[in-house]
């Protein structure tokens, strides 16, 4: 199998009358994804790249059956396409929205508190560049090329860091069984934590490879997970050695005002959980060859 | 987006923080007549800069006469003030406020912040005020009072009751402090703040708790729906290329090293700056050109790292998903033909339509260095920085 999405995961989008949304549709269902519709209120009845579009995203899961969506939605409306995904009975939602305001995602947050636990929606992002299980379905804007078919799960924050680790696992004929990004945000829907547990439990994935960056403590967080629940090798990469602490670094997410925030920190930290760390990002691919045996 | 401590002092106000009387000068006269206008026998001149650590760089004078806070204002306006968290280049001053001195009798430290941990608002207090968090921290962490607040329901009475309690405050202020917690509270969450900082909250000699310096962050990401809080930016306090770059959607950090760097995406971005710096050499910057850039905007990316004077070199790294290529390349080649430089320019490209990028970058007959890989991007960059004719055949 794979995480989160599979090749019969039926998907809408939202905001799917957008340019680049309508782009990125095409290039979804070119690779293989099960896209069943699109959700843009006052649109309900149009059709995009042959799917149905629908005025909500409740009449979307009623006439589809859709059980993922993926959210490309101006930042002033994200947040709220996310909740009513997560309302409308949508199992795994991908935002990829950049710029939504720190305070909205908190929201959301607490609002996908009151499902309980079995029936409440899986979020990644937002500012993310989506999942993709190579070979079944892509739900994001990542190249599909890039990614063969093979035990190896990433999870990391930003999407051409991404990119740059699934290129390097290529060349070296490595395949991927998940990638996910969880975005370069202060406040995501899923941390390293959420999707390390779910790699752990996946039978097609043999090897982790987390792809962090400077602030937040996510990183610490899942070297925690790592060292008490993970049996899996991990392998990571931390981006940000240069970067100078107290300045935001492209993401609103990576800055280092803590201690235990810079790049250096958090591969000691992870180092000390049984983690092996690539230090330099063009050994990516190596190293996660070299765990492989 | 920061602002200046008499803009956060007037917002508290309005949320029910009380704060000490003051006035704004942008001249030693001023300065001395918001004094006169205040009344009194003490006054504070503050110099207002987006930073910290005022006060030991000399940027908060306490005057008892005319004469001395003309002085002090002529000091400090149109100086550059160099604390520990401006950098070596310094602020500049350009506006003072004037406030009355308070008879101080405690000293506390009260900050709101948004905790990624628990991905709420977190209180945190401390009875160690005048100290700097990093150092109470340090020096005495059992000081530190904290509290989360559910978003949904907001701050509540018990909790600000709970906090004032923890340090010590006496029963007669408890109400005074509940008003000031909640009213830093809701504005941070109304206003879409990241931080605010009073530092320090100060009981005053008659029993009063006040506000003596404040200081308020706000998500960039929320101004669209706050253009009062949009309005109060000040270019003055920022990088000028910085501002440039944010002007133009392009997100930019100036650093002290001498090889420019313009590549797509934060996370790749870091990575090749980290890359260069394991090859041997300094990056000079950091730069995303975002998603989907167009020729001009990798055109104007290009202008604006070359227009650093400490740059030697630029490498242009691009792992197009959502870019292009081949637009990627039409930039570079443009700027170049229109702006000839004498500098080396290393150009990676990957991705969506890498081909394309290639054939017109090849085709250009200009002298630019190509790279396959991050690690092959980073070693001849550093090799033509250096004039290594020898490294950069090596590598080549």
């Amino acid at each position: 199998m794979s995480i989160l999405l599979h090749t019969d995961t039926k998907v809408i989008v939202q905001g799917i009358t957008g340019r680049m949304a309508s782009f990125h549709t095409r290039e979804m269902i070119d690779y293989g994804t099960n896209v069943v519709g699109g959700v843009v209120p006052g649109k309900g009845g149009q059709v995009v790249e042959g799917v149905p579009v629908f005025d909500t995203v409740k009449d979307a899961v009623l006439a589809t059956g859709a059980e993922a969506s993926l959210v490309f939605v101006p930042p002033p409306f994200a947040a709220d396409s996310i909740m009513e995904a997560a309302d409308g009975g949508i199992r795994y939602c991908v935002c990829i929205t950049d710029g939504i305001p720190a305070q909205d995602m908190m929201r959301v947050k607490r609002y996908m508190y009151r499902y309980p636990r079995d029936k409440r929606m899986i979020l990644t992002g937002p500012n993310c560049a989506g999942t993709i299980s190579p070979g079944q379905a892509l739900l994001g804007i990542m190249p599909g090329h890039i990614y063969d078919k093979g035990p190896v799960g990433i999870v990391g924050r930003s999407g051409t860091l991404g990119y740059e680790a699934a290129s390097q696992l290529k060349d070296l004929g490595i395949g991927v069984s998940t990638s996910v990004g969880i975005g370069g945000d202060p406040i995501n829907g899923s941390s390293f934590k959420d999707i390390l547990a779910l790699f752990e439990q996946d039978e097609a994935t043999e090897v982790i490879c987390l792809i962090g960056e400077i602030g937040g403590p996510q990183e610490a967080e899942a070297a925690a997970y790592i060292r008490d629940h993970v049996t899996k090798p991990v392998v990571a990469y931390i981006a940000g050695l240069t970067a100078p602490k107290g300045r935001t670094m492209g993401h609103a997410g990576a800055i280092i005002s803590a201690f235990g925030e810079s790049a250096s920190e958090k591969v000691e930290i992870l180092s000390s959980a049984g983690v092996t760390v690539s230090e330099h990002p063009a050994t990516i691919g190596e190293t996660v060859a070299r765990v492989m045996g | 987006m920061d602002i200046h401590e008499y803009q956060a002092k007037e917002i508290l106000r309005d949320f029910g923080v009380a704060v000490p009387e003051g006035g704004l000068a942008y001249s030693p006269e001023q300065a001395a007549y918001r004094a006169r206008e205040l009344g009194g026998e003490k006054w504070i001149v503050k110099a207002q800069v987006h930073a910290g650590g005022r006060g030991k760089a000399g940027g908060v004078k306490l005057c008892d006469s005319d004469s001395e806070i003309q002085d002090a204002a002529a000091d400090m306006l149109g100086r550059k003030l160099v604390t520990h968290q401006t950098g070596p280049e310094g602020k500049g001053v350009y506006r003072l406020y004037v406030e009355r001195a308070v008879p101080i009798a405690r000293e506390i430290y009260l900050g709101f912040v948004l905790d990624r941990s628990t991905q709420r608002v977190m209180i945190v207090a401390s009875g160690e005020g005048g100290m700097e968090i990093e150092d109470i921290s340090a020096e005495s962490p059992d000081s530190i009072v904290r509290a989360v607040v559910e978003p949904a329901i907001g701050l509540l009475g018990f909790q600000a009751r709970e906090i004032a309690f923890k340090l010590g405050i006496e029963p007669a202020l408890t109400a005074q402090m509940v008003r000031t917690l909640k009213g830093c509270y809701r504005a941070f969450r109304d206003l879409d703040a990241t931080m605010v900082e009073v530092n320090p909250l100060v009981i005053t000699g008659d029993a009063k708790i006040v506000a003596l310096d404040a200081k308020m962050t706000f998500d960039d990401n929320s101004m669209f729906r706050h253009p009062n809080i949009s309005e109060l930016r000040d270019k003055s306090q920022e990088d000028p290329r910085e501002s440039h770059a944010q002007d133009r959607g392009l997100s930019y950090v100036g650093l002290d090293g001498n090889i420019g760097c313009i590549v797509n995406g934060a996370g790749l971005a870091m990575a090749t700056m980290d890359t260069i710096k394991l090859a041997g050499g300094e990056p000079a910057n950091f730069l995303d050109i975002g998603g989907g850039a167009t020729p001009e905007r990798v055109a104007k990316a290009f202008r604006l790292v070359k227009s650093d004077a400490n740059v030697q070199a630029i490498l242009v790294n691009i792992f197009a998903g959502i870019n292009r290529c081949d637009w990627v390349a039409e930039g570079v080649v443009q700027v170049l033909r229109d702006e000839p430089c004498d500098i080396p320019v290393i150009v990676r490209l990957s991705g969506t339509n890498v081909e394309e990028g290639q054939k017109i970058l090849a085709e250009s007959g200009l002298p630019i260095i190509r790279a396959a890989t991050l690690k092959e991007a980073a070693d001849r960059s550093v090799a033509a920085w250096k004039n290594d004719a020898e490294a950069l055949k090596a590598v080549t």
